[in-house]
């Protein structure tokens, strides 16, 4: 394992960790976000975006490129008929099932399947 | 508003967001999810979707990203969490219908909660701002509509 995927790896704990507090890889709790009964998904995704705000905008002022080398990537996306068709049927699959790519990834790990895995085998 | 108190929700976001800040600072990449998938994908078609460069260029560090992912949500679970691992009563023909429509849309716009929601947003993308608007706009309707046809939770 080299150290870039090191890194990934301790950045996807911290994301997955976080994720699991934030009681977001839960099915229940996205769904009353969007049945409009509990906005703490809306604070989560502001306090999330606020610290990535300051690493993504504001480090590479002060810092020419990253510490393992390489360039810091802009996140580029055009708009275009497809961002805004891919994300209405995302937003119906979300609404039906309450799950996204990272809490489907984290719920692996704080849910049934992990938690099944473990009385099967223990 | 917040029945279950504003807590968890920014702390919950605080340590995601430094995860993203830490990738990004050390790396220079955006430690996002949905791409994940197809990326994994790669490995196994030769469908010229899942083998553009973008896919095998990250495929190796998202497969990293991902299995940190769910450790970290287990390492939750099994220590700070009040109610341990969880179960839901989501019925399982919502989850397989939901996930091909979260697989295909997340791909078909090129993002996801955490590309468009937070790298996206953090980024100042207008781009990832319109999307956000649309797939939360859709998913309260469409979790409206499944609520009003009585299908619960």
């Amino acid at each position: 394992m080299n150290n870039r995927n090191i890194v990934l790896f301790i950045g996807g704990l911290l994301f997955g960790f976080g994720l699991a507090w934030g009681g977001m890889a839960k099915p229940e709790i996205v769904l009353s976000f969007l049945q409009l009964k509990d906005y703490g998904l809306i604070l989560l995704m502001g306090a999330a975006s606020l610290s990535a705000f300051v690493a993504i905008n504001i480090v590479p002022k002060f810092v020419s490129k990253p510490v393992l080398g390489g360039e810091f990537k802009p996140r580029t996306r055009t708009l275009s008929r497809n961002t805004i068709l891919g994300a209405i049927i995302f937003g119906i699959g979300w609404g039906l099932s309450g799950l996204c790519p990272g809490s489907s990834l984290a719920s692996l790990g704080d849910g049934p399947f992990l938690q099944r895995l473990i009385q099967r085998f223990a | 508003m917040f029945p279950l108190g504003i807590y968890p929700y920014i702390i919950g976001g605080l340590i995601i967001g430094i995860g993203v800040a830490l990738v990004f600072i050390m790396t220079g990449q955006h430690a996002t999810q949905s791409s994940f998938f197809s990326s994994t994908l790669s490995y196994f078609s030769k469908l010229p979707y899942f083998q553009r460069k973008t896919y095998l260029d990250t495929r190796e560090w998202r497969l990293y990203f991902a299995a940190g992912v769910t450790l970290g949500a287990a390492i939750y679970a099994s220590t700070f969490s009040l109610d341990g691992f969880w179960t839901t009563k989501v019925q399982l023909w919502r989850i397989i219908i939901g996930g091909f429509l979260v697989g295909f849309g997340t791909r078909l716009s090129s993002g996801c909660t955490s590309g468009h929601g937070i790298s996206g947003v953090a980024s100042l993308s207008t781009t990832s701002l319109y999307a956000v608007i649309t797939f939360i706009l859709f998913g309260i309707v469409s979790a409206q509509i499944v609520r009003f046809l009585g299908v619960l939770p």
